[in-house]
Formats: C-alpha cells, sequence, structure tokens
C-alpha cells in the first residue's frame, strides 16, 4: 500500500520513496535523498513537496525546511532544464574557472543563479566539485564537462540547446534494481 | 570523465585495478577480488585489526589517525547496533582521488567496508558520497547490487552461517561541513550537517547513538589490499609510522595534472617536477598547496619535504587530502588567499561562533583589501582574526580556513604589504558576489 495518498511524484517515485523510509534504521534518515530526488523530478523543491515529505517522515515542515534550508544543491526556486554549473574554487581557478564562467555569462546573457528566458539554462558559480585534477570543470545537471576552453564549453552548450548534451538519467532506482547509467 | 595518468614513479597498491574494468564484479573477482573479505571471516576479527595496525596505514581523509588502532577503540560489546560509515563526501578544494576510486575500483570500497564490519562486529555499513557525485552513486550502487545477487552481501554471506552485512548507498546534497565525521552522521540522521562535540567519541557513540567507524574512502579501499598482502609488507611501502602508499591529486600549475599513487614519504619536488611533468611555459613555481586548501602554503624554496603525514607537520604544514595545488609565479597570494577563504566562509555551518564570525570577517577584510581599498593594519587583523579561531570550534573547519589564512600572512607578507603599495596584479573577474547567494551590491 502506497505510504501517501494522492502522492505528488510519479508511481515510481511514490514507490521509491515507500521503500526509502523503510531501509534506514531511523526514517529520517531519508530526508536528505528524498528531497534530493524530489528536486530531480519537480525541478526544485516546492511547498508541496515539503509537505508531502513531512507527512512521509513523520516530520514537522518546519524540520523539512530546517534541513533543506541547508544544502547548497537544494534550490525553493526552479531553475533552468540545463543547470550549468562552474567551478571556481583554487584549482579550476588556477586553469581559468573564472574566464569559463564570464564566458558563460556572456554566451548565455545571464548572471550567477539566473536562468535564461526560454528555461533552457541556469548559471550558477559553485564551489570545488571534486574534479580539480580535470580542471577547469563544469557540471551540467549531474553530469562533469572537464579540461575546457571557452570554444570547449560553446560546443558543450550547443550539445545540450540540440537535445544532444550528456544528461544522463539523474538517478536509478535504489537497491539491487539499481541500473547504472554510463 | 576523468583521465587517467600514470608515471613509472608510481607503486600501485590502491590504483592496482585502475583502468581495468574492475567495476563489473566479475573483473573484479579475476583480480583478486572479494578474496580478502573471505579471509578476513577465517581469520577472524583480531587478526584483522592486527594486520591494519602493522600496516601503519593511517586515515587518508586528512586527519592521519591510524586505521588498525581507531577499529581496536570499538567496543566489543555494545547494546546499540554498531554501524561501519565510509566517507566519500570529498570536498577539500584540491582533492578528487576518491572520485576515481568510486569511478574505477567500487568493489574495493565496498569490500573494505565489509571487512572494517567484520573487524568491529558491525552488520551494517554506509558509503556516503557528496551530492555532486551523482554519477559515481550510479556506480556504486550498481556495484552494490551486483554484490548482493552473488549473495556477498545480505544474509549468510559467502554461504557462511551466521554472517551478515547490509550495505546502503546515499549522497548529500552540496556540503563542505559533511565531511567532517560527526557532521557527516547527523547528515545521514536526516538533519542538518552541525557537528557533534567530542567527547564522546564516534567509536563509542556514533550514528544512531551505536558505535562507529567513520574511514574516507581511500582507507577503506586499501583494506583489502593490505589483507591481502599483509601489514608488515604494505607498511613497508612507505616510511616509519607513514605506512604504504597513497593517492595524490595533483591540480594548478603542472603539465600532467592527475591522481597519482606515490609512495608515503616521496619527494614534493619529484611529485612536482618529475611526476606531474613540471609547470607549464617553463614559468617558475611560487607556491605549492600541498594536501588540500587547509593546509598551510609552502614556499618555492620549502619544496624538498617528504610526502608524509610527520614530514609535512615538521614542515610547518599538513598532509591533508593529498590534494597537491601547485601555483606559477604569476599568482597572486593576495587572490588566492581571497578565494580560498571565500570557500571557507561559504562553508561555514555557522555553528560555532569564532568560525561563523572569523570566516565572513576574514571574507570582508580580504575582499575590500583586494579590491584597493586595504590599509596596514588590514593583515595584522587578518592575522589577528585568524589566530583566534584556531582551536576554538567544534570542528576543524574554523582551523581549515584560519591554517592557511596565517599561511599566507606569514610567508606572503611583503606580497601583502606590495600590494598596498600599488602592485596589484588583481584578477578582473573575481566576483564580490558570494558563490550561492543572489547577486549582492557590493558593500
Amino acid at each position: 500500500m502506497a505510504a501517501v495518498a494522492n502522492s505528488i511524484f510519479t508511481p515510481a517515485t511514490a514507490a521509491r520513496f515507500d521503500k526509502l523510509a523503510t531501509i534506514y534504521p531511523l526514517k529520517r534518515s531519508a530526508l536528505v535523498p528524498m528531497l534530493l530526488y524530489s528536486q530531480d523530478e519537480i525541478g526544485y523543491v516546492s511547498d508541496e513537496v515539503v509537505a508531502e515529505l513531512a507527512v512521509r517522515l513523520d516530520l514537522l515542515e518546519l524540520d523539512v525546511r530546517n534541513v533543506l534550508s541547508y544544502y547548497s544543491m537544494l534550490r525553493t526556486v526552479p531553475a533552468g532544464k540545463y543547470n550549468v554549473q562552474v567551478c571556481t574554487n583554487i584549482s579550476c581557478m588556477l586553469r581559468g574557472g573564472f574566464e569559463l564562467l564570464d564566458h558563460c555569462k556572456h554566451k548565455l546573457g545571464i548572471g550567477h543563479k539566473g536562468v535564461t528566458a526560454d528555461g533552457l539554462f541556469s548559471l550558477e558559480e559553485v564551489e570545488c566539485i571534486g574534479a580539480c585534477c580535470w580542471a577547469p570543470a563544469v557540471q551540467v545537471n549531474y553530469d562533469f564537462h572537464e579540461n575546457l576552453t571557452p570554444a570547449k564549453m560553446d560546443a558543450v552548450l550547443a550539445d545540450y540547446a540540440a537535445g544532444k548534451g550528456k544528461n544522463e538519467p539523474p538517478s536509478p532506482s535504489i537497491g539491487p534494481a539499481g541500473t547504472e547509467a554510463k | 570523465m576523468p583521465t587517467l595518468v600514470s608515471h613509472p614513479d608510481e607503486v600501485k597498491v590502491i590504483s592496482r585495478r585502475f583502468g581495468m574494468g574492475a567495476k563489473e564484479i566479475d573483473r573484479y573477482i579475476e583480480l583478486d577480488g572479494y578474496k580478502a573479505v573471505q579471509q578476513g571471516i577465517e581469520q577472524g576479527p583480531e587478526w584483522i585489526v592486527n594486520t591494519m595496525k602493522a600496516s601503519g596505514l593511517r586515515g587518508r581523509g586528512g586527519a592521519g589517525f591510524p586505521t588498525g588502532m581507531k577499529w581496536s577503540f570499538v567496543p566489543k560489546v555494545s547494546e546499540k547496533p554498531k554501524y561501519v560509515l565510509v566517507n566519500g563526501d570529498e570536498s577539500e578544494p584540491g582533492t578528487c582521488k576518491d572520485h576515481v576510486i568510486f569511478l574505477e575500483d567500487p568493489h574495493a570500497v565496498i569490500e573494505g567496508t565489509m571487512i572494517a564490519g567484520l573487524a568491529i562486529g558491525a552488520k551494517m555499513g554506509f558509503i556516503y558520497l557528496r551530492g555532486e557525485y551523482r554519477y559515481l552513486l550510479n556506480i556504486v550502487e550498481k556495484a552494490v547490487a551486483d554484490a548482493y545477487a552473488k549473495g556477498y552481501l545480505g544474509k549468510n554471506i559467502f554461504g557462511k552461517e551466521g554472517v551478515d552485512f547490509d550495505i546502503i548507498t546515499q549522497t548529500g546534497a552540496g556540503a563542505y561541513e559533511v565531511g567532517e565525521e560527526s557532521a557527516l552522521m547527523e547528515s545521514l540522521e536526516g538533519k542538518r550537517g552541525i557537528p557533534r562535540i567530542k567527547p564522546p567519541f564516534p567509536a563509542v557513540v556514533g550514528l544512531y547513538g551505536g558505535p562507529t567507524v567513520i574511514n574516507n574512502a581511500e582507507t577503506i579501499a586499501n583494506a583489502p589490499h593490505i589483507l591481502l598482502m599483509g601489514g608488515e609488507a604494505y607498511a613497508k611501502l612507505g616510511t616509519e609510522r607513514n605506512g604504504g602508499t597513497r593517492l595524490f591529486g595533483i591540480s594548478g600549475h603542472v603539465n600532467k595534472p592527475g591522481v597519482y599513487e606515490l609512495p608515503m614519504g616521496y619527494s614534493l619536488r619529484d611529485a612536482i617536477y618529475k611526476v606531474a611533468g613540471g609547470i607549464p611555459g617553463g614559468k617558475a613555481l611560487k607556491a605549492v598547496v600541498p594536501g588540500g586548501a587547509s593546509c598551510p602554503v609552502l614556499k618555492a624554496d620549502e619544496i624538498d619535504v617528504g610526502l608524509d603525514f610527520d614530514q609535512m607537520a615538521k614542515a610547518g604544514t599538513m598532509l591533508g587530502s593529498g590534494g597537491i595545488v601547485v601555483l606559477d609565479e604569476t599568482v597572486s597570494i593576495v587572490e588566492f588567499a581571497l578565494r580560498t577563504i571565500r570557500f571557507y566562509q561559504h562553508e561555514s555551518c555557522g555553528w560555532c561562533i569564532p568560525c561563523r564570525e572569523g570566516t565572513d570577517w576574514l571574507k570582508k577584510t580580504l575582499t575590500r583589501f583586494h579590491a584597493g581599498g586595504g590599509n596596514k593594519k588590514d593583515i595584522d587583523n587578518i592575522q589577528y582574526l585568524a589566530e583566534n579561531m584556531m582551536g576554538r570550534t567544534f570542528c576543524p573547519l574554523g582551523d581549515a580556513a584560519a591554517m592557511p589564512t596565517l599561511g599566507f600572512i606569514k610567508k606572503f607578507r611583503s606580497e601583502f604589504e606590495e600590494y598596498l603599495a600599488g602592485a596589484r596584479v588583481e584578477h578582473p573577474l573575481i566576483q564580490i558576489t558570494p558563490v550561492g547567494e543572489p547577486e549582492l551590491a557590493a558593500h
């Protein structure tokens, strides 16, 4: 039986959340992954997401918001279909991370946390993403793009705009039924 | 996709299976996979802990605590369940070694987790990756599912009656602070990643209140190799009190950046000039941040030092997470310091006042200084602020911000003074806007 009637999520995600709430020694442990997977599906963490996760995990909405506000990858407003995250931390900075960010700003015509008018791209300057040896690096949604130059960046953006980006499925199902994305 | 690199000076233990398709379970088994854990089941917990102690393996997350000793601290009898927690929240700027392990050899992490579980008597392990590593989570989840399918995880593993082990994998959602062990446990319990006061230490009261061993992913992935080759043989690869090898991520101004496995104690100079191919364009070296952004900087004439925990401490810095960031002569230290401190200010969780206020004032002062509005007193103030953060917070984030700041001020004070005198080589693109906040008017 579904844990929540009239879930705002797709049946697959709702079933996945039913299961997630049972695998941990403590139900609440599922909160951070659930917030992330909700965002993957809805595009951001909406009031409705907060309300449903609170019900699912027997928490107050306040508890959910308290956690939500802590993590930098979680957002409460929609981003573009492709969220371009440019790292400018030290290793990337030394190899042109700021130039790359500046290039993206001009190319997309938006600033940090901006969204293009057609909703296709959003831009974010992010802290270290763990790709220091392949700097400068950018993440578009969850996909890594490494050893970039402004010209390579243009090609990456053009691919996404043409629907040919990497754009791996954001997440597999939980547990033994997991599928590999690559 | 990270490019794999190689150099003849490398000693491959943990990277032995890199580039060999070992993320497929059958290939991993062909390459001696899941042998060590079965040996561990046969020989028992004491043998595992003693082998790990003999190996001289020290925590690869940065603190360098002896792993065997850490495992031995867990009480044998506990009313609450015990847990193994693998820290794959790799977030220290300059560090991307665990990235490669999860990508190339995820089963080694899984097998290591099982070995740690056997050693302390835990039946459940968690592998926690940083939120940005979603594609790596997919790889690790597939590997875990494959191990379940073979009967290597779950109930009666390897057909051994009464030997159970389960693994749960998940990611965070963007937070440097969660890489600190107690904040990691908070995050895994579905809370904000705020550190806990110690004692009690996690070995006694950890995840869900149960005794918990928390190890970095590289530390854990070393365990199967150590059991197979023997503790003494592993220890011999390194230097005294610094057993074995470790992964070094060399980034910044080098010709061949990449993740290399070098023996502990290997020369920092050789790591930069031989292994990573030296500095592009024949430029001169200015400085090295030797173990991730939190480590005090070394000047160009201080790199004749061995890469192990003790030699680096003697040189006034740290081996840290093994992320070596190389700066050539063109880098402005003022600017580099600002970018470093901007990171720590952004990541401070705000729980402890010296860190929350200290990082913010450091950033404000450095931002103004960098923009040309500095004065001589700022340099002393920066030092004063950093000195007053040291050792005054629950977790090491305050120290992680203060240590590099003090390093920059002490070793490159003259550059700060010259900057004031007009020798600004400021990077016009460094934005004052803090990362993660909406556009903010400069003030």
